[in-house]
């Protein structure tokens, strides 16, 4: 094969085409997404669809649980935690209450940052935050990140430790402490106490920012 | 049939007997002494480097205590930097050296202003080092296999762009009218990776698109890194060397135009299969899981090409340090392109998808064919460089066993690992407690630490025999002695 000419246009289209086909179409049919309304209505034809409304979903990244993304990019969480749930009948991740619906493109138009990721090591994180709640949820992260093993015993998750610091008790016991039982294996000696710095607390609010319940045209989460 | 000559015999790639021939390639050797020495230098270095970072990792996933004691060695950042230092240290550097030399024998042109290809050298392995310790520290992207920050990939491009260039420059000056396989798979390669570059900067970190368009376009570039970068440039290579070292022409011409084109147009749609499942529109997937099927047909005809231009060498190949490792790359070749598209398919695809068997597949790719290719060029182009033979045979012979045998233990180990852990995945009746899972796979991942001590050690014996081979007094051996071959010492005295 000696005609350059060709060679050359060749070599340029073939990755035109899948550029144009992958990125560029992505970008025009997807790229431009907006947040639904809160509301959603039947149309009549057994179709959902956005009523006029303040934008509401997906939620707007910001605060505390922004700095706690920074901190999870930061420690490479997603080489083992993927945050995208499959469809119900592909995989099981409906099945293991992963979550209450798929996850479709809309639910990422939010993020600067996509962190989808492509391994579980780890189990899926797209809706922790509506499995582990509140206080209690709050506390177990700590614990699980300060040390696996204390929640999951045999995990191979590695220790996040030096986001905590170990310290005296001055007086009375701090109230952001971490509760280790004292009869535990991993308790701690009497008279000290475990402090979440404030990236630890960052990422654990981030954590029990990530949930998905919310309906959305597309994707509604079925009762 | 007057068109067929030009088809079946087109050039010799084999050695020659033309005195005035072989002079000219000991000039374009020289003129690339230097730079090439640099380049495989920094390749050994980054080898090393990144075989200990992946050795940190590899110990992380079944002693998770291990090194825990500080963010800067936790398993998200020992991980990345041994990918980047793997793929963009070893393997592009390896890349410089090899195929620039090889591109610049088939022009037939030495390579002009030398020193500015070791500036521009020094300056994407500066920028390298720059990024992977950034990793390290922990500004770390999180965006898979473009995790250098920010600040160090403008003068990666930048370096790249100038190295590349060379390649480019060597096609223009090219003396004679043919154009060997080889010269368009890396003319592709060079033109294609910019391109794959800097779209995904650009569109993920600099100005990132909307939502999920970043996580394809994630993928269109982190696939094609492999299949229009590495794979076009190991399978050049390997183009070159099996008639070179065989002294006998490829399998059929012919079939290399399909195979060169069917690859050009189908691998970089494939990318996307990794997304299966996944938020993104439907018919993208399916896009990328014809595409991955449709690569059946470049493999099939390289593998005709490459296996069938072999059979009939009474085993040449096999004392060959050079086609020992390029079939050893050829045949895994074939077998991790085959296992790919299988992969794609949604089915299989649910069981294996975020599991071990991907990062089994990526290895198996990735050095299995690769980087064992990339080895066999060493072995070929350094005596010819240095006018100087192998010192040892043992060494490479340690080199070869360790990371052949490394390398299947290691695939054997994270597929099987892979499928268990995707079964049980999909299975959430019998098995409720992810914990579980998890736990099954450390056996495993043991395994898979001890394929990479095995690696570690035949790197160690190839980084030794280089040096001993740089920095011994006996140079010029080449003349009294011939090559180094791996035949048994009864052969020799056949011989």
């Amino acid at each position: 094969m000696n005609n350059l000419p060709l060679l050359f246009c060749g070599i340029f289209f073939t990755l035109a085409f899948s550029f144009t086909g992958i990125v560029l179409t992505s970008h025009l049919q997807f790229g431009n997404l907006t947040l639904s309304t809160e509301e959603l209505e039947d149309d009549g034809d057994g179709n959902l669809v956005m009523v006029e409304g303040d934008p509401m979903y997906p939620r707007l990244e910001g605060g505390v649980a922004l700095q706690g993304k920074q901190v999870y990019i930061e420690m490479g969480c997603i080489y083992c935690h993927s945050q995208q749930l499959r469809r119900e009948s592909h995989g099981a991740d409906m099945d293991r209450g992963w979550g209450p619906r798929a996850s479709v493109v809309r639910d990422y138009i939010t993020q600067k940052r996509v962190l989808l990721g492509t391994m579980r090591t780890g189990p899926d994180l797209t809706n922790v935050g509506g499995r582990l709640q509140g206080d209690a949820g709050r506390d177990w992260h700590h614990k699980h990140l300060y040390n696996p093993q204390i929640t999951s015993k045999g995990s191979i998750m590695p220790p996040f430790a030096f986001l905590y610091s170990l310290q005296k008790v001055d007086g009375d016991p701090s109230e952001n402490a971490i509760s280790i039982p004292a009869d535990s294996e991993y308790a701690l000696d009497p008279g000290y106490e475990i402090i979440p710095t404030r990236r630890a607390v960052a990422l654990v609010e981030y954590l029990l920012s990530l949930k998905i319940d919310y309906s959305l045209p597309e994707a509604p989460i079925l009762e | 049939m007057s068109q067929m000559p030009q088809y079946s015999a087109p050039i010799k790639p084999y050695s020659s007997t033309n005195s005035s021939i072989r002079a000219e390639l000991s000039e374009i050797d020289a003129s690339l002494r230097v730079s090439s020495l640099f380049f495989i230098t920094s390749a050994i270095f980054w080898l090393m480097a990144g075989t200990i970072l992946a050795l940190i990792a590899a110990i992380k996933l079944h002693e998770p205590s291990f090194a825990a004691g500080s963010e800067l060695t936790t398993f998200g950042r020992m991980r990345s930097a041994h990918m980047n230092a793997m793929a963009l240290g070893f393997g592009n550097n390896m890349i410089f050296a090899v195929c620039t030399w090889i591109m610049a024998r088939l022009c037939r042109t030495p390579i002009r202003h030398g020193g500015l290809l070791l500036i521009a050298g020094s300056f994407w392995n500066l920028g390298l080092t720059v990024g992977i310790a950034g990793i390290i520290k922990g500004d770390i992207t999180s965006v898979e296999w473009l995790e250098i920050p920010k600040y160090a990939t403008p003068l990666l491009a930048i370096s790249y762009v100038l190295i590349g260039v060379w390649g480019i420059m060597a096609f223009r000056f090219r003396k004679g009218e043919h154009v060997y396989v080889s010269q368009w798979y890396f003319l592709g390669a060079l033109f294609w990776f910019p391109w794959l570059y800097i779209v995904a900067q650009v569109m993920i970190i600099w100005v990132p698109a909307q939502g999920v368009v970043q996580s394809v376009t994630n993928w269109w570039y982190a696939h094609n890194y492999l299949g229009l970068w590495l794979t076009p440039m190991a399978l050049g290579t390997a183009y070159y060397l099996i008639p070179k070292v065989l002294g006998r022409p490829i399998y059929s011409y012919y079939l290399s135009v399909l195979g060169f084109w069917s690859l050009a147009i189908f691998y970089n749609w494939a990318g996307v299969h990794h997304l299966i499942g996944g938020p993104v529109p439907v018919w993208l997937l399916s896009a990328g899981i014809v595409a991955s099927v449709m690569m059946v047909i470049p493999v099939i005809v390289v593998a005709i090409n490459h296996h069938l231009t072999l059979i009939g060498s009474r085993l040449n190949w096999w004392k060959s340090p050079t086609l020992r490792f390029v079939v050893f790359g050829a045949v895994n070749y074939t077998l991790v392109s085959i296992i790919g598209s299988t992969m794609a398919l949604r089915t299989v695809n649910m069981t294996t998808h975020f599991t071990h068997f991907t990062v089994g597949h990526a290895h198996h790719g990735v050095y299995g064919f690769f980087a064992m290719i990339m080895f066999g060029g060493v072995y070929y182009m350094m005596p010819r460089v240095l006018n100087r033979e192998w010192p040892s045979a043992t060494l490479i012979r340690v080199h070869f066993w360790m990371c052949a045998l490394g390398i299947l233990l290691m695939v054997f180990a994270l597929q099987i690992c892979g499928w268990i852990q995707g079964t049980q995945m999909n299975d959430a009746i019998n098995y409720p407690d992810f914990l579980e899972i998890v736990k099954s796979t450390r056996p495993y991942m043991i395994i898979r630490s001890i394929s990479g001590v095995m690696l570690m050690i035949g790197h160690l014996a190839f980084g030794l025999n280089f040096f001993w081979m740089l920095f011994s007094a006996s140079a010029h051996r080449v003349q009294k002695e011939g090559p180094t071959l791996l035949i048994s010492k009864k052969e020799v005295i056949k011989t």
